[in-house]
Parts: structure tokens; sequence; C-alpha cells
């Protein structure tokens, strides 16, 4: 049907490969290699880098420090594999072949355990002990967090972001590429493209773009210069400082992220309406129905998976979102969010336990959804 | 100009005909629709494209919906700002920045197909078990892992160097890049393999001479993915690198002139597209992958 090009692939059948010989031995030696063959890629590389790092720390020259750093971290990695896929052909035939998948394979695992498995699980260790990381606290973390105002007004914002900011992108997303839908080509091309083109600025970026819209300066300090303020005071009103005003401060910050989401929602949205029959859009069109009855009743059903998708999507990108609050507020006024307070606690105050417990929530929260979604893509899969 | 239309999907093509020319009378309100919506997007860029080409002076002055009155006096037009602000650190973040981003594309590429290929063409105990595990740990956020490794590299002396945080974004970036790597390289067709076998390949020639080439456009569309992906971080870079001068990225900087107040108003503008510039090239360069790239993420947690 019509998810994303990419992505919709689920874990399909592994295709048939023959056993080769070896793959199958079980020996103690043969898991002491296979072990050993896929820690050497990742030993090397870590050794080899802060070598370098170390050397690299008397030279004073900027350009050729980055120069090394890319020859060893580009060509320094393919030479690794290679190196290490000869040692295992050194090996006996039969032992080679049970190996050599460890060898290809290995050295993701052994980052995956360290970058993520690792420090997952150390992280709900630790959400469980006090801020010094010294003594076990029981759940005093989450009855703190979901107890003390710091913490609920985080929840708050991020529940109401998280509410609000899929619900935008998607709308705005789906009425932008059903109008463009019916331009000539080349019109709907080019305001397609002026759409999507906040996805490649960075969130700290876009910040600061939007910091010239929402600018404020008090009476008496010169001219408004922020587009917001200069238009009310053009119609007499008075300057407003948007990002102080209660409540409304976390509104004006999602409609940060609502420009730059939307355009992913409109891309995806767009070749779905384009992949909906134009057989079925055309008789139900002879046979009588409005526009608005055709896009309700034909077009809405037909895409429903992918508005799933395309809402789960940025919902999950919205409830981590850190750097917008970060860069525009820093959380005051009532602006925090838990991703940022998280940061917050265990970046500036040196609070581990609490910062801990808070990416426990952040993750806990979009397990459900990431279920969902995958249940979704295999039912998908199933009906292809 | 490539265009985001012919990126979408590939039954996009088929399927969109021209539409029946009797619905052109109405075409007005629907131009006016799309066109609102277009401008309302782009005035924020636009006008801090325009600023960043305005004189210091009258940046703090005035607003840049100003300048329309005096488009053709070229004293109020200056590149000063760019100077300025490439001078003032950012020519060194933008070193930084590629420092960064290149061998954290390339490392979690490399890793991440040489497994892709182990899961998809070689025999080995537990395999589909291991890469269900893998496409698992998508769902964990970035944030589960950054007080323990922060806590490591400091502790062993590596927080702030360049090493620790490609390594980082590497582990990161690895789930996708096996979950998409692993499932297009295994419809790549079996007898291919098999007949290069015959043929007496090894696995390390079948993967770099046949599936590395043949696998292009999904590795493609995951590098660029992670481009933007590492490019734009702003989480990463400020926990394991933070603001020290020496290696410190174009989002901190950005982040750093940001926070110093109006004395710094000027400059923000021209810093601002300074860091976009790399982004914006891609962007107009590649739509097809990049679009491709970025629907490609949507599966990541």
């Amino acid at each position: 049907m019509t998810t994303p090009p990419i992505g919709r692939e689920e874990v399909t059948a592994a295709p048939t490969v023959p056993v080769e010989e070896g793959a199958k031995d079980n020996s103690f030696l043969a898991w002491i290699l296979r072990i050993l063959s896929a820690l050497v890629v990742p030993a090397v590389l870590v050794l080899f880098f802060f070598a370098f790092e170390f050397l690299q720390r008397r030279d004073t020259n900027k350009l050729v420090q980055i120069g090394t750093a890319l020859v060893v971290g580009v060509l320094g990695v393919w030479v690794l594999y290679w190196g290490m896929d000869r040692l295992v052909s050194a090996l006996p035939a039969r032992t080679g072949a049970g190996v050599r998948p460890f060898a290809f394979a290995g050295p993701a695992m052994v980052l995956l355990g360290f970058y993520l498995v690792y420090p997952a699980v150390n992280t709900f260790i630790l959400s469980f002990q006090n801020d010094a990381g010294d003594a076990f606290v029981g759940l005093a973390n989450f009855q703190r967090i979901f107890t003390e105002t710091t913490y609920l007004v985080a929840i708050r914002n991020s529940v109401g972001w998280a509410l609000l900011v899929p619900a935008a992108a998607v709308g705005i997303g789906l009425y932008f590429a059903t109008l463009a839908d019916r331009l000539p080509r080349r019109s709907e091309a080019t305001a397609k493209s002026l759409l999507f083109l906040p996805m490649a600025i960075s969130f700290v970026g876009a910040s600061v773009v939007w910091t010239f819209i929402y600018r404020f300066r008090p009476e008496g300090f010169g001219e408004q210069i922020g587009i917001l303020n200069a238009i009310v005071t053009g119609f007499g009103g008075e300057a407003v400082d948007w990002l102080a005003v209660p409540l409304w401060n976390n509104l004006f910050l999602m409609v940060i992220l609502v420009w730059l989401q939307t355009g992913f929602a409109m891309v995806i949205l767009s070749s779905a309406i384009k992949a909906v029959p134009e057989e079925i859009v055309e008789a139900s069109r002879i046979d009588g129905a409005n526009e608005w009855q055709v896009f309700r009743r034909i077009v809405i059903p037909s895409i429903s998976s992918t508005i799933v998708v395309v809402w789960t999507t940025i919902l999950i990108t919205t409830w981590k979102v850190f750097d917008i609050v970060y860069v525009m507020t820093g959380g005051r006024e009532g602006t925090s969010v838990v991703a940022q307070q998280m940061v917050a606690e265990f970046f500036t105050f040196n609070n581990d336990g609490i910062g801990a417990a808070l990416a426990v929530v952040l993750f806990i929260a979009v397990v459900p959804i990431l279920v969902i979604n995958v249940k979704r893509f295999r039912a998908q899969e199933a009906t292809r | 100009m490539t265009t985001v239309t012919e990126t979408a999907h590939p039954a996009a093509a088929a399927s969109s005909t021209p539409p029946p020319s009797r619905r052109k009378p109405n075409r007005f309100p629907v131009y006016l629709g799309v066109g609102l919506i277009a401008l309302l997007w782009t005035i924020p860029s636009l006008g801090l494209l325009i600023s960043s080409f305005r004189d210091p002076r009258a940046i703090r002055a005035s607003g840049w919906w100003t300048v329309f009155g005096e488009v053709f006096d070229s004293a109020a037009w200056t590149i000063q700002n760019y100077q300025e602000v490439m001078e003032g650190g950012f020519a060194n973040a933008f070193v930084n920045s590629l420092a960064v981003t290149i061998p954290a594309v390339v490392i979690p590429i490399t890793v991440a197909a040489f497994a892709a290929y182990a899961f998809a063409w070689m025999e080995f105990p537990g395999r589909n078990m291991i890469f269900v595990a893998v496409v698992g740990l998508l769902v964990i956020p970035l944030q589960m892992a950054l007080i323990p490794i922060l806590r490591i590299y400091t502790n062993v002396g590596v927080a702030g160097t360049l090493p620790g945080i490609w390594l980082a974004h590497a582990g990161f970036g690895l789930p996708l890049a096996i979950y998409l790597l692993r499932n297009y390289m295994g419809t790549l067709p079996s007898s291919l393999i098999e007949s290069a076998k015959i043929d007496g390949a090894d696995h390390f020639t079948i993967f770099t001479r046949l599936v590395i080439p043949l696998s292009i456009p999904v590795l493609a569309s995951f590098a660029i993915f992670q481009f933007l992906w590492v490019w734009n971080d702003f989480l990463v870079a400020l926990v394991f690198l933070g603001y020290n001068e020496s290696v410190r990225v174009l989002t901190v900087e950005l982040s750093d002139l940001a926070g110093r107040g109006e004395g710094t108003l000027s400059l923000l503008p021209a810093a601002a597209f300074v860091t976009m510039i790399l982004p914006l090239v891609v962007f107009f360069a590649l739509q097809r992958f990049f679009v491709r790239g970025l629907t490609a993420g949507s599966v990541k947690g």
C-alpha cells in the first residue's frame, strides 16, 4: 500500500543460504575464535583512534589533524575489516567458515552492546539510585517526577507538544498535499519544495530563524525587529514578549516544530494521495460526489495507514524535542519539556538519578507507540 | 532542479496522470491556498536570508522588510556579517562539523554493511534472533544512552574527543542502518550470489564487488539521513564535545551565539546560514535521495 518508500520492509524471512561447512561447529575453540573475531575490529579501532587522538594533541595544524582524522576514520575501518578477513582466511577452511560471519557481524554487535544495550540497562539501574549514584532509593526519583511541580510542568508541556504538534503538522500537510495535487506538475513541485525546505535545517538553526519572528523590545528600546511585534504595533497594538506569556509561550515554541515537520508529513501524504486509484475517484465523481465527499469517503480511508505512520513518526520526534526549548527559553517561563529537563538535570545539575528517571519516562512512553507501528507494518506486509 | 514530487513513491509516477482539464476553472482558490501556506513557510527563512546581507546597524535598527524600499541601494547590502562570523569561530566550527560528520557517517555505514551482509547471506547460529534484537534496539531513545556513556567517557578521559563522538554516533545510528541494509540486501537475487560463489569468489569479494555496488541506493539514502542527523545534531555534540573551542561544532557554536543576547544580534542571521548551507546544498542537489533518506528514518525510535 502506501507507506514510505523505504522503511516499510519488515523482518522478512531470511533468504535461504546453503549451510556452509563449519557453521554448525559448536566446539569451545570455535566459539572462542568467533568472539575474538568480533572483538578485534572494535578493539583495534578504539586503540587506533585514541593513539591518534593522543598524538594530535601535540600537533597544532588543525587541517592536518582533521585530514588524518578523516583518513583514519574512513579508510581505517575498511582496512580493518579487510585485515580481519585475511586473518580468518588463514584459519583452516572449516573453522574459518564458522568464524567469518562473526568477523562480519560481530563488530556491529559489540558497538551496539556498548552504546545502546549497556547504557539502557545502566540508565534503568541509575533511575533507582540517588543523584550521586551510590545508593538505591527505590522509586523515589519517579515519585519526585510525578509530584514535584518542576517535573509536572515538564511532563504537562511534553504531553501538550505530543498532542498538538503531530496534529498540526499532519493537518496542514494533508491540506497542502490535497490542494497541491490539483496544480500543474511544475507549480506543485515548486510549492512542495518550499514547504519541505525546513527539513534540511537543524533545530538550533530553526530556533534562530524564529527568534527573529518572536523578537521583543520593550517600549523605548527601539523599533520592533520581530515581524510579529511589528505587525501588532503596526495595527496600533502593544508589543508582546511572546516567549514570556504563560502557557501561550509553549504554543509559540510548538509552531517552530510544526514549521519543521509539516514538509515531511506533506511529502509522504502526497505520495499516498497520488497512489489512490484515479478510477475510484473518477467513478465517485460521476456518481455525483462533491470534492469534500471524495476526500472524506475515498481519499482519507485509502491513506489512513500512511496517516498513522506519519503521525506516530512526528509524535516520537516531538516527544523527544530538546534543542528548540534549550535554545529559545532554556526551559524558563514554564516552557520546559521532559527531554530538555533531563539534560538539565544530569548535565547542568549533576542529578544523575533524576536525569536517568526522566530518560526512562521518555523511553517507556515511546514503546507502545512503536509496538503499534511495527504491528501495522506487519499487517500491511501480510496484505500486500 | 529535481523536485520533491518525483521522489515520492514509485507508484506515484505511474498514477499521476494529468488531471482532467475540466477542473481548470476552479484552480484559482487552489493556487491561493497553496500560495498562502507556501508563503507563510518561506517568510521566516527568507527574512533571515535578507537580514544576513544587511548592514549590522540596520539589522539592529529595523526589520528586514524595510529593505524593500532600498533594494537597489548598494550601500544597504554587505557581506560583512559573513566575514565577521567566519572569523569569529564559525570557520573553525565548520571544519569541526565536517570532521565529526564524515567519519560519523562512514563508520556506521561500513560496520552496518558488513553486519547486514552477514545477516542476509551467511549462516550462523542465532542469526535471525540477533537480527530481531537489533531491530528492537530502534526503540531506545538516545537519551537512555547519554548518562552512562558520558560517565565512561569522563572516567577514561575521552569526553571531548573526536573519536569519542564518531563511535557514539556510529553506535546510535547502527540499528537503523543494519535494519535498512539487511532488508535491502536480502532482496538481491540469491542466484547472483550463488553463481559468484561457484565462480570461486569468497564472501569478502562478493561483498565488495557485488553486494555493495548493488546496494548503492539504500546506502545513499541512509548516508543522507545520517549526514543530516549528525550535521544538525545538537544534543550529542553538546554532551560529548561541549563548548570546548577546539572541537565545538556548528550547532553548538550557533546556540552559544544565540545565547549572547542583543550584542551579537546582527551576526545571528549570517551565522545561522553558515550552519545551514551544506544541508541546503545537499537538499537541492540530491532531493530524490534526501526524501528517501528522511522517510527511511521514520522507523527510528
